[in-house]
């Protein structure tokens, strides 16, 4: 199993300040850490690793300070892991990012699957898994919760696991080369040990440009992300409240009163 | 303060202390409150590689020695003394076999200890042995290529849990302390049965039991050293493992001053945060005080062990004796500082103040330590290098 894990380096808060002027987030002073989600993302390919056989290979797009968070994920089992940055991806929103990951996977080419967090702590937008499905043409499943097992045919390989709805669980099947998303109920990330610690302080982490995957400058950064940030703001907090005095039963005719007037 | 810790001592300091808050903060007061020993604890502790710290690298270990295991054993404390004696309590049972173990010993037990697939205890006191240890009952009396075991050892951390013990008994009790030796007895040996579990004020999730021999026989290859040896062999692995102890007091006082510190500035009497009361100030300004000292002493000890130091029974006394005793007054004040709620279990200073009473207690009194280190002190005449 050559499994690949696509992973972010986020804010490590949850108190995000906007900077008014530039519409961009403040990242100075905030440590960054592994996006969360990505956590169980790794983890569940580790232990497919451990269950099957095989290398787990993380890959990130970010500046250079990501190589830190990669470092991180051989601490925690992976085998290799491989920095995508170049000025040409500065500024790239989800489509863009996905354009550059998809063409690292492809000099990668010899993957079995794919797994992503269900969405980062910071966009929180969820599109890169799906995105990245479509421009590598492999089949995609979203909020995998389970992964149960994996069945070697002569011709294929196929993965079985449950997704998360909400009504409860589908069981989906399909075959391999496949990306997931994984939701944290997938497992329970193991904590860093001593020696893969230090094997990741020296490990080396290879730093793949624009050029080195043949990426199109024109669909990377800004120039290839269609997505446009007109303005971020915090929402306007309003201090109104409203006391409703009397009988219990006044003061439900009260609210009743209310609420039909905001429906 | 600034201990000039190397990379690898950061970082196993950091790696203890991620364990500590994110797997046993969040159950340190249910296994408390259930007296349970926390074997899912000890395999994370195993999966980061923790006990492998103390053991030397051709044993499979990390080699980083004992200011590493005292960090480590300090940062698992901040969060539960319970826990981390479980594992301090490997390494004192380990320490014996570093100490003294023959190459083929080593080869057969340490890889297995550093791997923490196989928990160590040490088993040296009985009913009528505490303080005064020569006075130990149990005999090993050599049969053939065997020892027979009988006796009974009181008061035994990791008893019943562990799978590799060193004991200490009596193999010519007419010579008194020259006729004690160090065997290691592995768990399931026949004649070798685990007798009461004790029911404690503190450090609740650890196991403590009595190791009860009767006609046990273990293999001779399993004397450690030679016939005569058992308490040298004691009285060097306790002054190898009292830094640990002084370690286990430091995190539980760590832990005490940052509950009181927090509780402090959102308590609000007389309309503002006790915090701002000087009497409250005094007190959290004497338990940081207290607790760097005896960081510093504990560290100090550990860094001379580490340097190779031929004899270190003074220092290691100082270090546990001070450090227990500041633990013991910081977790009190802590309860202190919190007020009534801090009596509460629905706070966790209290299980602190409960953990702190014991360390002044094991390893040697902190009475009988006093004794060891006037010893030291007259025989050098007070003198100082």
């Amino acid at each position: 199993m050559n499994i690949v894990v696509c992973i972010k380096q986020v804010p490590g808060t949850t108190e995000i300040k906007i900077d008014p002027k530039t519409n961009t987030l403040v990242r100075e002073g905030v440590k960054s850490v592994i996006n969360p989600f990505d956590t169980y993302a790794l983890e569940e390919g580790v232990r497919l690793k451990e269950r099957y056989g095989g290398k787990v290979t993380v890959i990130t797009m970010g500046p250079p300070q990501a190589e830190e968070a990669l470092r991180e994920t051989i601490s925690l089992g992976a085998d290799e892991a491989i920095l995508l940055s170049d000025r040409a991806f500065a500024g790239s929103d989800t489509w863009a990012t996905s354009y550059v990951l998809s063409k690292a996977v492809a000099k990668i080419s010899n993957y079995d699957i794919i797994i992503c967090g269900r969405q980062t702590l910071d966009g929180d937008t969820g599109q890169v898994g799906p995105e990245l499905s479509e421009m590598l043409k492999i089949p995609f499943v979203s909020y995998v919760s389970k992964i149960e097992e994996i069945i070697e045919e002569i011709k294929d390989k196929h993965i079985k696991m449950q997704r998360m709805i909400e009504e409860g669980h589908e069981e989906i099947e399909t075959t391999l080369p496949a990306i997931i998303t994984v939701v944290k109920e997938i497992n329970v990330p193991r904590l860093p040990a001593l020696r893969g610690s230090m094997k990741a302080k020296t490990a080396k982490i290879p730093v793949w440009n624009a050029a080195e995957i043949g990426v199109d400058p024109d669909k990377a950064g800004i120039p290839g992300s269609p997505t446009r940030v007109v303005k971020i703001f915090y929402p306007k907090r309003t201090h109104k409240s409203e006391i409703f005095r009397g009988t219990v039963e006044e003061q439900i005719e009260k609210l009743v009163e209310r609420l039909e007037k905001i429906i | 303060m600034e201990y000039f810790l190397t990379e690898q001592q950061k970082m196993i300091k950091s790696i203890a202390r991620r364990l500590a808050e994110e797997r046993i903060m969040p159950v340190r007061a249910e296994l408390d409150e259930k007296e349970q020993f926390p074997w899912e604890l000890i395999k994370d502790i195993a999966n980061a590689d923790l006990f492998r710290v103390f053991i030397p690298e051709q044993y499979e270990g990390l080699g980083e020695g004992s200011f590493a295991l005292v960090l480590a054993v300090e940062e698992l404390a901040r969060a539960c003394a319970g826990v981390s004696l479980t594992y301090a309590a490997d390494a004192l049972g380990a320490f014996p076999i570093l100490l003294y173990a023959s190459e083929a010993q080593k080869q057969k037990y340490l890889p297995a200890i550093a791997s923490g697939v196989r928990l160590t205890a040490f088993g040296l006191t009985e009913s009528s042995a505490g303080s005064d240890a020569g006075n130990i009952k149990t005999t090993a009396k050599r049969e053939g290529d065997e020892y027979v075991l009988n006796g009974t050892k009181q008061f035994i951390t990791n008893g019943g849990e562990a799978e590799i013990y060193t004991v200490i008994a009596l193999t010519d009790p007419k010579k008194g302390t020259r006729g004690a030796s160090a065997f290691i007895v592995e768990k399931d040996t026949p004649g070798f049965t685990f007798g009461k579990k004790e029911k404690k004020l503190g450090i609740r999730c650890s196991a403590t039991r009595e190791l009860v021999f009767h006609n046990c026989r273990v293999p001779k290859e399993n004397l450690l050293g030679k016939e005569g040896l058992g308490f040298i062999v004691t009285m060097k692995t306790l002054d190898s493992s009292r830094p640990g102890v002084g370690a286990l007091a430091l995190g539980l006082a760590q832990g005490a001053l940052e509950a009181a510190v927090a509780y402090s500035r959102t308590r609000v009497q007389f309309g503002h945060p006790v915090s701002a009361i000087q009497a409250v100030q005094h007190m959290l300004a004497n338990m940081a005080m207290e607790l760097e000292a005896a960081r510093a002493l504990v560290y100090a000890t550990a860094k001379t062990i580490d340097s190779g130091a031929k004899s270190f029974t003074e220092e290691g006394a100082m270090a546990k004796v001070f450090a227990t005793d500041m633990a013991m007054k910081v977790t009190t004040d802590a309860v202190q500082v919190f007020g009534g709620v801090g009596y509460m279990r629905d706070y966790p200073v209290e299980k602190m103040m409960r953990d702190a009473k014991i360390n002044q207690i094991y390893e040697g009194t902190n009475q009988v330590l006093r004794n060891v280190i006037a010893l030291e002190l007259l025989r050098r005449k007070g003198l100082r290098e």
